[in-house]
């Protein structure tokens, strides 16, 4: 176990990158803590594969330092760092049994046969495949042998890190929920650091500790689940995360109060913005009303998702979405929308602006 | 549901079977009908039965061409399938010189056999041919004309030159399958060289160089026109394989009742070992598969 530190980590697959646009991974300055599990969010692209082969050696950077408990190894090959990676794609070795399969790292460091019999055994366990261990790889499920790439890196007891490159992407649905939440048990049982990359919102926000929002070569935020959903960094977190995302309006924020078109809406607290300054609302945070305060909104279409309801509405000429109970009536002569207090959040240029007097995030 | 019966739809068949019947029953047909028949010439037949074959299994010269045949394909295949791999290992993986050395290598691929016969038969002339006058100054006393080890080394790197590139090309494909993870993964695990090598892209390539064995057997087992070019199955028969030995028994000889029989024959066993090659490797693949 170690504690992994990029220090003003940048990489770019051009060989002379010269503005900020060529970098696939932008400045970056970051502590993963010894024995947490993050999860590492973004769009296809958006360059968090890059960073995960960064950690895990296959790829070195063009600037910057990885550091590894204090120790430099950005440029040492993947072998010596001791980390394990499971890919996309399974990957076993077909002719081996699962038994040699999980062996393998460990005969090509040379342990001992006691000693690798019982690890092996105990991950054959861990990974719930004791009765398989003798049949060959080849002609597995594609879950199977994803358990089998996961315990060959657990089968390493010194392993300094688990990373996990999008793991559940070619599993069938039903088996990605088992999968995680044996990852999820693994991860509390042995308290691996663990960084897991995905493009699902779901699978980020159940497996991991912290979640990590990359965009665009950028980390946006960096936070828990509940800080990701009430207090999202930058709009793309916004609406990335929460289904459907945040509403967005375009505002003039002055002081303790905002304009959105013509209404006026109190915020509850003091902001200073400049730029282009917008408004984040949830879904969750907006309620229908007929008349008085609020703004003007037309009430388009209604989709009911079982749970709840997603009301869609026009707002000036902007969908706006909000969801309401599954048992709440939606008045005929609703009119206005207005906001809870709690939910809204001011944005300048995509960055969030903290209210006066909450502490810096 | 009730299903049209419509017993016209045979025709539809039929243009395959008329295609099939003029391509390959009727002139199979024909060597058969020669080889239990036999003739004093003015095209009279008489019934032989089945004496052509018989003669055929206790002839000296058969075996003798067939023991030479096997020799020929197995040596071959020993040099082009492991040296093809090591040529694809080591070819580039991408970019210009890749795809310069895919164009370079199927040059060979494109040349038409008598071609490369004649190439190989003045190549290794000790008078004008640049292979026969260098070794012949290095002081090797080289001549496939008289020597017959020297006329196997000249066929078999002959062939190797001609057709190690379709082994090599194959491997290639095999190998641009596997994706990157399986090589990043093999690092993680510290696995050598040799292990990658052995445990993911053999396996990988398995499929492909069941292919290429395949093709090169029974390609090396009908070659004709090169030795016949370079050799003409001399020097004596020391390189009369099988199709020579035929030819010259059909059309040299004319002995068109046991030259049948010997078709037949000569069909027969490369379908038996081409059959009992692919048994066996489908069954190997899918024992390993529990």
């Amino acid at each position: 176990m170690a504690k992994i530190t990029l220090e003003n980590l940048a990489h770019s697959y051009l060989p002379n990158p010269a503005t900020e646009q060529d970098f696939a991974l932008k400045e970056l300055n970051h502590d993963w803590a010894d024995g947490e599990a993050y999860a590492l969010l973004g769009a296809s692209g958006c360059g968090k594969s890059t960073l995960l082969n960064i950690i895990s050696g296959l790829l070195i950077p063009s600037q910057g330092r990885v550091l590894f408990d204090g120790r430099d190894v950005t440029t040492l090959p993947t072998a010596d760092r001791n980390i394990a990676q499971v890919f996309q794609f399974p990957v076993v070795y077909d002719t081996m049994s699962v038994r040699d399969n999980l062996a393998f790292p460990l005969k090509n460091r040379g342990v001992d046969a006691a000693e690798i019999q019982r690890r092996v055994q105990k991950v054959a366990e861990m990974i719930g495949m004791e009765d398989q261990l003798g049949r060959k790889a080849r002609g597995l499920t594609a879950d199977a042998k994803q358990k089998i790439s996961l315990g060959r890196g657990m089968v390493r007891e010194d392993v300094n890190a688990l990373l996990f490159d999008e793991p559940l992407t070619v599993i069938d649905p039903h088996m990605k929920w088992e999968l995680r939440t044996q990852l999820k048990k693994l991860h509390t049982d042995f308290g691996h650091t663990m960084i897991y990359v995905t493009h699902d919102q779901t699978e980020a926000l159940t497996f991991a500790d912290k979640v990590v929002v990359m965009h665009d070569g950028r980390v946006v935020q960096i936070g828990t689940p509940q800080e990701l959903f009430e207090r999202p960094a930058h709009t793309f977190v916004g609406y990335f995360i929460g289904s459907p995302g945040m509403n967005l309006f375009d505002a003039q924020i002055d002081g303790t109060r905002a304009r959105i078109g013509e209404a006026t809406i109190d915020l509850g607290a003091h902001y200073t913005a400049t730029g282009r300054t917008q408004i984040g609302v949830r879904p969750e945070f907006i309620q229908l009303s007929s008349g008085g305060a609020g703004i003007p909104a037309r009430v388009s279409r209604i989709e009911d998702v079982g749970r709840h309801k997603i009301v869609r509405l026009d707002v000036a000429g902007n969908e706006v979405s909000m969801i309401a109970g599954e048992g709440e009536a939606i008045p005929a002569d609703a009119d206005r929308i207005t906001f809870a207090p709690d939910g809204i959040n001011i944005y300048a240029d995509d960055w969030r602006v903290a209210p006066q007097g909450e502490g810096a995030i | 549901m009730n299903k049209t019966v419509n017993q016209k739809a045979w025709f539809l068949i039929l243009p395959v079977l008329i295609l099939v019947a003029f391509s390959a029953v009727i002139p199979l047909m024909t060597v058969v009908n020669y080889s239990v028949q036999d003739t004093f010439g003015n095209n009279q037949f008489f019934w032989a039965g089945l004496d052509w074959f018989r003669d055929m299994l206790h002839s000296d010269r058969m075996w003798n061409a067939l023991s030479r045949q096997l020799m020929f394909s197995g040596i071959i295949l020993a040099i082009e399938i492991p040296l093809g791999i090591y040529v694809a290992l080591n070819m580039p993986k991408s970019g210009f010189w890749s795809s310069f050395c895919l164009v370079l290598m199927s040059l060979p691929l494109l040349i038409p056999w008598n071609v490369v016969g004649t190439i190989w038969q003045i190549f290794g002339r000790v008078d004008i041919g640049l292979l026969g006058y260098t070794l012949d100054a290095l002081g090797i006393d080289y001549n496939y004309t008289q020597n017959s080890f020297h006329a196997w080394v000249t066929v078999i790197v002959m062939d190797v030159w001609h057709w190690t590139s379709l082994v090599a090309l194959l491997a290639f494909a095999g190998l641009r399958s596997i994706p990157d993870a399986y090589y990043q993964a093999a690092k993680i695990d510290q696995a050598s060289r040799w292990a990658v090598f052995r445990y993911i892209e053999l396996p990988k390539m398995a499929g492909v160089l069941m292919i290429a064995i395949l093709l090169r057997f029974m390609d090396s087992f009908m070659i004709y026109t090169e030795p016949f070019v370079v050799t003409g199955g001399g020097p004596g028969n020391a390189t009369t394989f099988l199709s020579i030995d035929l030819v010259k028994m059909a059309l040299g000889q004319f002995d068109l009742g046991p030259a049948a029989a010997f078709s037949l024959m000569y069909f027969l066993v490369i379908l038996v070992i081409s059959w009992v090659f692919y048994t066996v490797m489908t069954t190997l693949d899918k024992r390993e598969g529990n």
